[in-house]
């Protein structure tokens, strides 16, 4: 009976959207200001146009094994056979670049995945244990997070020879979590003696049920803010590496497309969108996942919403004036590592 | 003070791990140096003469590791850095950094500051004038181009500057058809050659700051002293930079040393586009060589560069911010 109460009175303090006190929202609620959310709309629309592209590439070209060199006269001007021209190699243009969204995709779906339950695994343990563990994995956290991580991930894939898609997404997310998993433990700390934690704690909950079914959670913004954050770095970084050359040649994928471009001065010989074509689709998964990046800014700190917006509140219409919290992406994780590495000390 | 030592400590443990890192990564990676070597310089060196190049970096197979380990550190700390295995085999590697580090220095350095300063006067301004035309234009546009990648920008510069004109090069660090020396026609052609580059680190670097800074402006702006200025009467100005901004800098400041190690990516990336010589050219070099001192040396140097900025920021920061001083 007793059990019964303490639950029910915990239930309400649950979901807890917003890491600002006093302006508690819903899980749904978290949902329903993502569906409300300007920026958030257009960044999912243009992230579910290349995801139906990625997972559907035949709806878009005819050619089916994009990669193959020699299939067609070399340098062709964009025609209604060939949209965009083909390459020096002899390859289309458009189907190269249809097929080459899926591994973005991937990288950015499982690298920023993996990163972030990293993250919350280190960052709530961190701030869950206390003390002399606590101290340990900070001091790890930051350290992770001080070492330049392109210089370590070209080092990394330089080392490992021509890394293959698995190589290169455990490369990204050994060096991606360590942001995410200091604002985990900033958070989870701030919950740690919160009433309902404690309460759940009294009714003799055990420690694994307490921080997966009541802190997790509350804790649900900031997670997806930080899934979307890792992700973004997790495609450019790995656009960057095989720019550099140092993916897998042979892949289809915007960045390899880029990287031949480059080598073949896809600019100066009349095949220009070999390169534009790549590099817009790069641009738009990185807008994209910047936009619902800051939509979540907005939704859990109500004070960067626009101004505007006050007025006209409940309704569905949005006028999106200002913008999210943050910078971009390094500079984002800098300054929260600023706070993390100094503040927590 | 004691939050000084705390931070000194934080630095050298830092640095400590990085160098490691640094030491262990070619060892435990597939693969063994000597025979990427060989099959890298084909022949034209002799096995012992490259067992010899490679010690010079701490690989000594038949050493103990732990003595290895302490001459690797030695090595580092005293600028022994063993010789390039790249293009051009047998330089010393401190040679090549010091060739390569004024270039990286005075692009990079040039752009970030001025990055840094002209990125946190707008945040200011679009803070300050919430709802104003700044503020709904400007944060859209930043949102954006903080989120392309460098190489992109930098493409399509190449694309639209270079391309059908040719007063702007897209290639290198200065018209090698000049000498060298401190003439006019050599610093603009220097200035010429930088321009690409930098605009391409700025734009991509620039958006971040407008945003922290506006968003940290907001926050302070609600603070009580705020409106303490404004009821005492003093001149806009003065409360919109003597109060607000100055307070919303702060956090800004240790975000800035943080943002080298960005920076840095954004060196190797655009060095890459435009042929610029710099630190991380080199970089980009000896990777696609596999020059194992080389990279070793970079790493190291890069984290050596975050960190110490780390260290500056957070000098000046206590100097800037009493409550820094009080809290250690």
């Amino acid at each position: 009976m007793t059990t019964l109460t303490a639950a029910d009175s915990a239930t309400p303090q649950i979901p807890a959207g917003a890491p600002v006190p006093g302006r508690r929202r819903g899980r749904g609620g978290v949902w329903r200001s993502f569906l409300t959310n300007r920026k958030a709309n257009v960044g999912f629309g243009m992230f579910f146009v290349l995801l139906v592209m990625a997972v559907f590439p035949s709806l878009f070209t005819s050619v089916s094994d994009p990669t193959a060199p020699a299939k067609f006269t070399p340098r062709l001007t964009p025609s209604g056979a060939h949209w965009f021209g083909t390459t020096s190699l002899g390859q289309d243009i458009w189907a190269l670049f249809v097929y080459g969204a899926r591994e973005p995709l991937i990288i950015a779906v499982v690298a920023g995945g993996l990163a972030t339950v990293i993250s919350v695994l280190v960052g709530v343990s961190a701030a869950y244990l206390g003390g002399i563990p606590d101290d340990v994995i900070s001091f790890i956290t930051n350290v992770v997070l001080v070492i330049p991580t392109f210089p370590l991930v070209i080092v990394l894939s330089a080392y490992s020879g021509k890394p293959t898609l698995t190589i290169m997404i455990a490369v990204l997310v050994v060096t991606g979590w360590s942001y995410g998993a200091n604002q985990m433990r900033a958070q989870a700390l701030s919950l740690r003696n919160r009433d309902f934690l404690e309460s759940a704690r009294v009714r003799g909950e055990r420690r694994s049920y307490i921080i997966v079914f009541e802190m997790l959670p509350t804790m649900i913004s900031l997670i997806i803010a930080n899934f979307l954050g890792a992700a973004l770095y997790s495609v450019l970084a790995a656009a960057g590496l095989q720019f550099l050359g140092l993916g897998d040649p042979n892949s289809d994928s915007w960045g390899t497309m880029l990287y031949w471009a480059d080598s073949q001065s896809a600019l100066e010989s009349g095949t220009a969108w070999w390169a534009i074509l790549p590099a817009l689709g790069i641009a738009v998964v990185g807008v994209a996942f910047a936009l619902m990046n800051y939509a979540f800014d907005e939704i859990s700190n109500p004070a960067l919403r626009p101004v505007r917006k006050q007025r006209k509140l409940g309704t569905r219409r949005r006028t999106g004036a200002g913008t999210g919290l943050g910078a971009g992406t390094g500079t984002r994780r800098a300054a929260a590592l600023a706070g993390g590495g100094a503040g927590d000390e | 003070m004691r939050y000084l030592l705390r931070r000194v400590g934080f630095f050298l443990l830092t640095l400590w791990a990085a160098l490691t890192l640094n030491f262990f990564l070619p060892h435990f990676m597939p693969g063994s140096p000597i025979n990427t070597l060989r099959a890298q310089t084909k022949g034209r060196v002799s096995d012992a003469q490259l067992e010899q190049i490679l010690t010079s970096f701490g690989y000594k197979p038949h050493e103990n590791i732990v003595s290895q380990y302490f001459d690797y550190f030695g090595n580092m700390i005293t600028g022994n850095w063993g010789v390039s295995l790249g293009s051009s085999l047998g330089t010393p590697v401190s040679k090549l950094i010091g060739q390569a580090l004024p270039w990286t220095l005075g692009l990079v350095g040039f752009t970030t500051v001025l990055a840094f300063l002209l990125g946190s006067l707008i945040g200011t301004i679009a803070a300050w004038r919430r709802g104003g035309i700044v503020d709904s234009v400007l944060p859209s546009v930043f949102v954006v181009t903080s989120a392309l990648p460098f190489f992109v920008v930098g493409l399509f510069l190449i694309l639209f500057l270079t391309v059908d004109n040719t007063w702007l090069p897209s290639s290198g660090n200065y018209d090698t058809s000049i000498v060298a020396g401190f003439s006019p026609g050599f610093v603009g052609s220097v200035l010429k050659y930088a321009a690409l580059p930098a605009l391409t680190l700025l734009i991509t670097s620039i958006g971040g700051w407008v945003l922290t800074m506006r968003n940290n402006m907001i926050t302070t702006l609600a603070e009580d002293y705020i409106r303490m200025g404004r009821a005492k009467g003093l001149n806009d100005r003065k409360v919109m930079l003597n109060y607000a901004a100055r307070n919303a800098f702060l956090p800004n400041l240790s975000g800035f040393a943080m943002s080298i190690g960005f920076v840095l990516t954004g060196a190797i990336l655009v060095e890459k586009i435009f042929n610029y010589p710099g630190l991380g050219y080199q970089l980009y070099n000896a990777v696609s060589s596999i020059d194992y001192p080389m990279m070793q040396t970079l790493f190291m140097l890069f984290t050596v560069a975050v960190l110490g900025s780390l260290l500056v920021c957070d000098l000046v920061t206590v100097w800037l911010d009493p409550r820094t001083r009080a809290k250690g």
